[in-house]
């Protein structure tokens, strides 16, 4: 008996295997989608200078913890799919009150400036990120958010952008979570 | 108007193998010869079939008719006409049909050349096979067609990718495939056999030319794209153990597992439910890695354009093969005769150790391979496993396997002396001592273990020979004698002294090319030069060139080595119009011990560029050795004991027959 068991055994394991392939083909998985390790850790230390042209101050670490929550947007004006987070990345700024402050990376100031003034300015202050930042920050593409709570501590990142699904679902319970 | 033409064939040959999968196998059931015999008829037809369909496709590649919409996605009419053949199998729908084409090439060799085979266990190998043809000719036909059309057509086609339009690759897909379907046989035959419960010295005799043949197309594929990797994508590395690369080499690791039991189950007639199990694994392996590279269950770096629905299909595909024959084995294994027991130290027992090492090898394979998806399964955290996983796990499953493999050659069949076989490769312990001290002597700041891997290299590479060397009496009789001997000596014997040289020689290459690597990446104006390994690359400037469908610059670099100048280097950086995709060709100067290698990056704008110039120690005998490793096992496979279709009375002879 125990060896026709061990007999089993290769099918045995095929079929936890199979499973396992099964699962992995499920439709909500997206294998490229990378965690982020920056979650509750503090935010980098950063001091990066206002864009030129633009009339917001730019941004630096000690602008984070100030008690008060805010989201970090990383963006630049040569990335389509931060023109199509733009509107509710707005919408939301204003619907909720959280200061949303940018961080303009890889840009041309005068790129930038246009593209602000054609989509409006939703950004309380925008820091000129020629690369570093974004490194820091374990930003591996632009558009990508992050909170940060008032002790500037990151608490959410999402890489890509901000669809109406995502801010519905994760964004905006999130804020009211810490701003309670 | 062929294109239609050709899919219909490919629809007649999956009725062909229908026909071939079901009416022979119940005729084998109730022992109806014609009903049998129907199966090699139907073997050819498919491949007739197959084969039509085949260069209708190819036809629409080479005269660029974007009428089709595979042809548009993948071609482009400026494309040279070698990229436009092998464009056919650089995409997802055309390499299945090559894959095809090749199962039925195999299948139809057994219908032609298994003339001597018991008519039950043809039929139901042939059997066997129709039902794998089955399997991914409905695939193709359902998911992946590539033969529809698109109204209207274009003007011109997306082109193929760029890093596929390379002799290189374009050589690689048909070999790896024909290793991967070769295998089937071995498959097959195990099916067979286990359907007819019977497994005995004939059938393993059947089994081995299958695998040495699959076995030899693996190795030569999976080194093919490993040298591709390293000349195009400008890294100068050769293996990553990236999934896509895992995925051909488990069923390498396990078909040389198979390839070794298959001889005992020969000679000894012993190992037999194992070797069955070997071959269900090996082939399923291959299966496994078709449904990885095409689902996007793993990342890869490089895979094909992945597709959850296509996944989902061939991991049905899956469920049948692999759990219907392991279920089959699971049933009907257990009432398989078994074979006789045998003493540890002994040519069989070497066998059984190499198959546990090789084995564990490929579990570690597999386990790094799918590790990253059973955890993030487990607990959703996704972590991608690298060369230190693999370092620390094969790598030391591989260094007791080298050591042994100098002596198991060495061992006689049923009872050895293990004393007596160490004594005959003193002189392999004495060039392992040398080879280790010289390493030393010459090394620059490498660690210890380096040593240690090349003495083993040696100790290897000497072994093989000496094992030869002894067979010939080579110095010990007069050169005709040895003369004699060698030509007398069979076949298989030089394969397998050849092969494991190879690995030896190819090890040596990986230890080299990864320990004493040099690597300088610098921005450069024309005028300054870069010193490397004691040779100094001149730049000179970049050029502007066109090719059919690119456009290149293209940097001059002189090489000299002690103020004498040695070489030109034009290392490229080309841009795919079509695509608008940028890839770089690396200039390459390889002397038989070192390759000097030299990429050039992106201007910066001030005049400079920048460059990154490797060199790599012994990389040119990776191939080398892998070359070997295949002459090797052609040479087995042209052995008078497995030539396909030879008699089989002179089987039963005990005494070597003479090669003449």
């Amino acid at each position: 008996m125990a060896k026709r068991l061990l007999f089993l055994l290769p099918v045995l394991i095929f079929l936890v295997v199979a499973g396992y392939f099964l699962w992995g083909l499920g439709p909500e998985r997206d294998p490229k989608n990378i965690p982020t390790v920056m979650i509750d850790k503090p935010t980098p230390s950063f001091d990066l200078a206002a864009v030129p042209g633009l009339d917001v101050p730019g941004l630096a670490t000690a602008d984070l913890a100030k008690g008060e929550v805010v989201m970090v947007n990383f963006f630049a004006s040569w990335c389509v799919p931060c023109r199509a987070e733009h509107p509710f990345l707005t919408a939301l700024t204003e619907e909720t009150g959280v200061p949303l402050y940018g961080i303009n990376h890889r840009d041309k100031p005068e790129d930038a400036a246009a593209w602000l003034a054609e989509l409006g300015n939703p950004y309380t202050r925008i820091g000129a990120d020629p690369g570093r930042a974004a490194v820091e920050w374990g930003v591996t593409g632009v558009p990508e958010t992050f909170i940060v709570d008032g002790q500037g501590r990151i608490r959410y990142h999402h890489r890509g952008p901000l669809v109406p699904d995502v801010i519905e679902r994760q964004v905006r319970p999130l804020l009211e979570e810490l701003r309670s | 108007m062929i294109i239609e033409l050709g899919h219909f064939a490919l629809i007649l040959a999956l009725a062909a193998a229908v026909i071939q999968g079901t009416l022979p196998m119940i005729g084998a059931a109730r022992g109806d010869a014609a009903w049998m015999a129907l199966a090699r008829p139907a073997a050819v037809a498919q491949l007739f079939l197959v084969v039509f369909a085949f260069c209708a496709l190819t036809q629409a590649y080479v005269t660029s008719d974007f009428s089709v919409l595979n042809v548009v996605q993948n071609s482009h009419s400026a494309k040279p006409l070698l990229y436009k053949i092998t464009g056919v199998w650089g995409n997802h729908e055309g390499s299945m049909l090559l894959w095809i084409l090749i199962l039925a090439l195999f299948g139809s060799a057994v219908a032609v050349f298994g003339g001597n085979l018991p008519p039950s266990l043809r039929a139901r190998v042939l059997g066997v096979q129709a039902w794998i043809g089955i399997g991914f000719m409905a695939f193709t036909l359902f998911t992946s067609n590539p033969f529809e059309r698109i109204f209207p057509a274009p003007l011109n086609g997306e082109d193929l990718n760029p890093l596929l339009q390379d002799p290189g690759l374009a050589f690689h897909p048909p070999m790896l495939y024909a290793g991967y379907v070769g295998f089937s046989m071995a498959f097959s035959f195990a099916i067979a056999a286990l359907i007819e419960g019977k497994v005995d010295a004939a059938w393993a005799r059947w089994v081995r030319p299958w695998t040495l043949l699959a076995w030899a197309f693996l190795t030569g594929g999976i080194a093919l794209g490993s040298w591709w990797a390293y000349y195009e994508l400008g890294w100068g590395g050769w293996w990553f153990w990236d999934p896509v690369e895992n995925v051909s080499f488990m069923p390498w690791l396990l078909g040389t597992a198979l390839l070794h039991s298959a001889i005992v189950v020969e000679k000894r007639n012993a190992l037999k439910t194992w070797t069955i199990l070997l071959a269900i694994l090996t082939f399923s392996l291959s299966l496994i890695g078709t449904f990885i590279v095409r689902s996007g269950v793993i990342t890869s770096v490089h895979a094909f354009a992945s597709d959850p629905e296509r996944g989902f299909f061939i991991l049905i595909l899956l469920a049948i093969a692999i759990g219907g024959s392991l279920t089959l084995f699971a049933l009907r294994a257990p009432s398989l005769k078994a074979g006789g027991l045998f003493a540890p130290i002994s040519r069989e027992g070497g066998m059984v150790i190499n198959n546990l090492f090789l084995t564990a090898a490929c579990a570690a394979v597999f386990l790094g391979t799918l590790y990253p998806l059973f955890l993030e399964a487990i607990d959703g955290s996704k972590v991608s496993v690298g060369p230190p996983f693999f370092n620390a796990t094969f790598v030391p499953l591989m260094v007791p396997l080298v050591f042994l493999m100098a002596v198991g050659p060495m061992l006689p069949w049923k009872r050895a002396d293990l004393a007596g076989a160490l004594v005959r490769l003193k002189v392999a312990a004495l060039a392992a001592l040398l080879v280790a001290g010289l390493t030393w002597y010459l090394q620059t700041g490498g660690p210890i273990l380096a040593v240690a891997a090349m003495g083993l290299a040696a100790w290897l590479f000497i072994g093989a020979l000496v094992e030869w060397a002894d067979r010939v009496k080579l110095f010990r009789a007069s050169p005709g004698e040895s003369w004699r001997r060698a030509r007398n000596l069979p076949r298989a014997a030089h394969g397998m002294t050849l092969a494991h040289a190879g690995l030896a020689v190819a090890m040596a290459g990986m230890i080299g090319s990864s320990v004493w690597k040099q690597e300088v990446v610098t921005n450069l104006k024309p005028g300054e030069s870069v010193e490397i390994a004691g040779y100094s690359l001149l730049f000179e400037g970049v050029g502007k060139l066109e090719g059919p469908n690119y456009k290149a610059e293209r940097a001059r670099f002189t090489v000299t080595r002690g103020g004498e100048e040695i070489a030109l280097m034009f290392p490229e950086k080309r841009v795919y119009q079509v695509k608008a995709m940028p890839t770089t060709e690396a200039a390459i100067r390889t002397t038989f011990f070192s390759d000097l290698y030299a990429v050039i990056g992106d201007a910066d704008g001030q005049g400079g560029w920048t460059v990154r110039v490797y060199h790599e120690p012994l990389v040119p005998w990776i191939w080398i050795g892998c070359l070997a490793m295949v002459a090797g096992g052609l040479t087995s496979l042209s052995d008078r004991r497995l030539r396909v279709g030879a008699p089989h009375r002179q089987h039963k002879s005990t005494a070597r027959p003479a090669a003449a």
